[in-house]
């Protein structure tokens, strides 16, 4: 699954919000979309999602023009998206309703058991911590086996320390599956340690202002130099002296 | 410790209140306000005579069809209204304004209209539970967290899916609350329009006990029946809130 954004341009009104956006993300492959806060990422993420058709320009995904939400494409929202009335199962198998009801059983089992929810199959999300309701969004979204997940700074509603493990958990799944991700994230270490490469837009109305490739195998290390000098390249692109 | 307050307790306070009417009748010589024996002497005597009965069912007939009507009217239009803003914008002033007008000022159309049978005070329930029923569906909709809808289409829903597997459950919690409180309204109307609309039924029997002979015995009687089955029904609709809270 390619993703290619040719000239997108977007204004909510008279606010512009996207400049002139090409880019393009190779199949398989884990872009981080990172930039201030209000500056268009998830305006950009919904446009490619097919819930906002964007004023100028257009996204294909393998040649075909994007024109409205599809199965084999799925947004990852914070841990708001499971829904309440549905127990973990229920959950996983939303998507699931035109398939056979063994295969449905086989799928929910395999993302149960990969997302760490073995235990808790009939508990409701209210039952749930934020990182499991996290996970369990994820299972939703991986048990229909889409090409593509697009990710709306997933983590963001979280304590550092579950982030670090969600962040482990979705490289583990990425490298077992091989989805193509656009994970939007306005946290700069999260994007240098998930991506193959992190994508800088500017202020409103954002531009890409740079693209930045990770070239460091995974797992990451946090100390090597290498992920340090990329890391303050960004904080320098960004604006900000490493420093507070 | 638990089922004793949840149950002993009430019915202490009731049997202290039972009591405490009972001296108050005798310390004051009131030969109006009649004494809780005389309420159930004369309850007991109806029941016997089965016209009690045939009045409970008549009322509860009577609110089930208003009611019921209203559910089936006003849950599905509240919804169809909420989906569709523009729709919802046309009708929404008409709705504020008629909601402030109590169901019984309806009364003199009512009887004008359908005369002096069941389906005038059938038509004021159904007015009664109609606007609470219709507001809580079409606001339920509208506040629907717009990331269910997405979630819902993203996973190829088509709309009647999306309605059945994403709206009606998101807003079953709030259509809950929407219907306990229309069959509240209903209860009180109920009982004022068979005062006037009709001859039979518990308003009938507080209303016809007062005219033919002054008997408050059964005046009390037939309130205290009223304020017990509207309590029964109420315990239901709390009960199948929590099953779906508890889900
Ligand atoms: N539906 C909308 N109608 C009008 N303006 C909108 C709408 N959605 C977003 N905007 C505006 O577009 C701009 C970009 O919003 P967007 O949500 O894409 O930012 P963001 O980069 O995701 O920010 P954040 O990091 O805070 O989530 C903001 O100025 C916002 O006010
Ligand atoms: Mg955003």
């Amino acid at each position: 699954m390619k993703v290619r954004f040719s000239n997108i341009n977007h204004h909510f009104g008279s606010t512009r919000v996207l400049d002139r956006i090409d880019l393009d993300v190779k199949e398989g492959e884990f872009v981080c979309i990172l930039g201030p806060s209000g500056c268009g990422k998830s305006t950009l993420l919904n446009i490619v999602g097919g819930f906002v058709k964007p004023s100028e320009g257009e996204v294909r995904i393998d040649d075909e023009p994007v024109t409205g939400p599809d199965p084999r494409r799925i947004f990852v929202f914070q841990e708001r998206g499971v829904f309440p009335w549905l127990d973990v199962e229920q959950n996983i198998s939303f998507g699931l309703f035109k398939l056979p009801e063994g295969e449905q059983r086989r799928r929910i089992d395999h993302y149960v058991q990969m997302v760490g929810l073995k235990g808790f199959e009939h508990a409701y999300p209210r039952e749930l911590s934020g990182g499991m309701k996290q996970r369990l969004e994820v299972a939703r979204a991986l048990a229909v086996n889409p090409d593509v997940l697009y990710l709306d700074e997933p983590f963001g509603a979280l304590d550092s320390i579950t982030r670090l493990q969600m962040r482990r958990e979705l490289l583990r799944i990425w490298e077992a599956e091989r989805k193509t991700i656009l994970f939007v994230t306005h946290d700069i270490e999260e994007s240098v340690q998930l991506a193959d490469r992190v994508v800088v837009m500017s202020q409103r109305p954002a531009r890409i202002q740079k693209i930045v490739p990770i070239d460091i195998p995974h797992p990451r290390d946090l100390s090597d130099p290498r992920y340090i000098a990329l890391r303050d390249s960004i904080f320098g692109e960004i604006g900000l002296a490493h420093q507070v | 410790m638990k089922s004793v307050e949840r149950y002993l307790l009430p019915v202490l306070t009731a049997m202290v209140l039972i009591a405490l009417w009972h001296l108050a009748v005798i310390a004051t010589g009131t030969n109006i306000f009649p004494s809780p024996a005389a309420v159930a002497k004369g309850i007991f005597h109806l029941a016997e005579k089965s016209l009690l009965w045939s009045y409970i069912g008549d009322s509860i007939m009577r609110v089930v069809f208003g009611y019921g009507a209203a559910v089936i009217l006003g849950i599905p239009l509240g919804i169809l209204l909420g989906w569709y803003p523009a729709l919802g914008r046309l009708v929404n002033p008409v709705i504020q304004m008629l909601r402030p007008i109590s169901p019984l000022a309806w009364m003199p159309l009512a009887v004008i209209w359908f005369g002096v049978s069941n389906v005038a005070p059938i038509f004021l329930i159904f007015l009664a539970s109609l606007f609470p029923l219709l507001v809580a569906a079409m606001d339920g909709v509208r506040n629907v967290p717009p990331m269910f809808l997405q979630a819902g289409r993203n996973f190829g829903l088509s709309v009647p899916q999306l309605m059945r597997r994403v709206v009606f459950p998101a807003i079953l919690p709030r259509l809950l609350v929407g219907l306990r409180i229309a069959f509240g309204i209903a209860w009180l109307v109920l009982v004022a329009a068979e005062m006037i609309a009709v001859d039979s039924g518990l308003g009938y029997l507080i209303i016809d006990s007062r005219n033919a002979g002054k008997r408050y015995d059964l005046v009390v009687g037939g309130m205290l029946l009223i304020g017990i089955i509207g309590l029964a029904f109420d315990t239901m609709f709390r009960r199948a809130e929590r099953l779906a809270r508890a889900e």
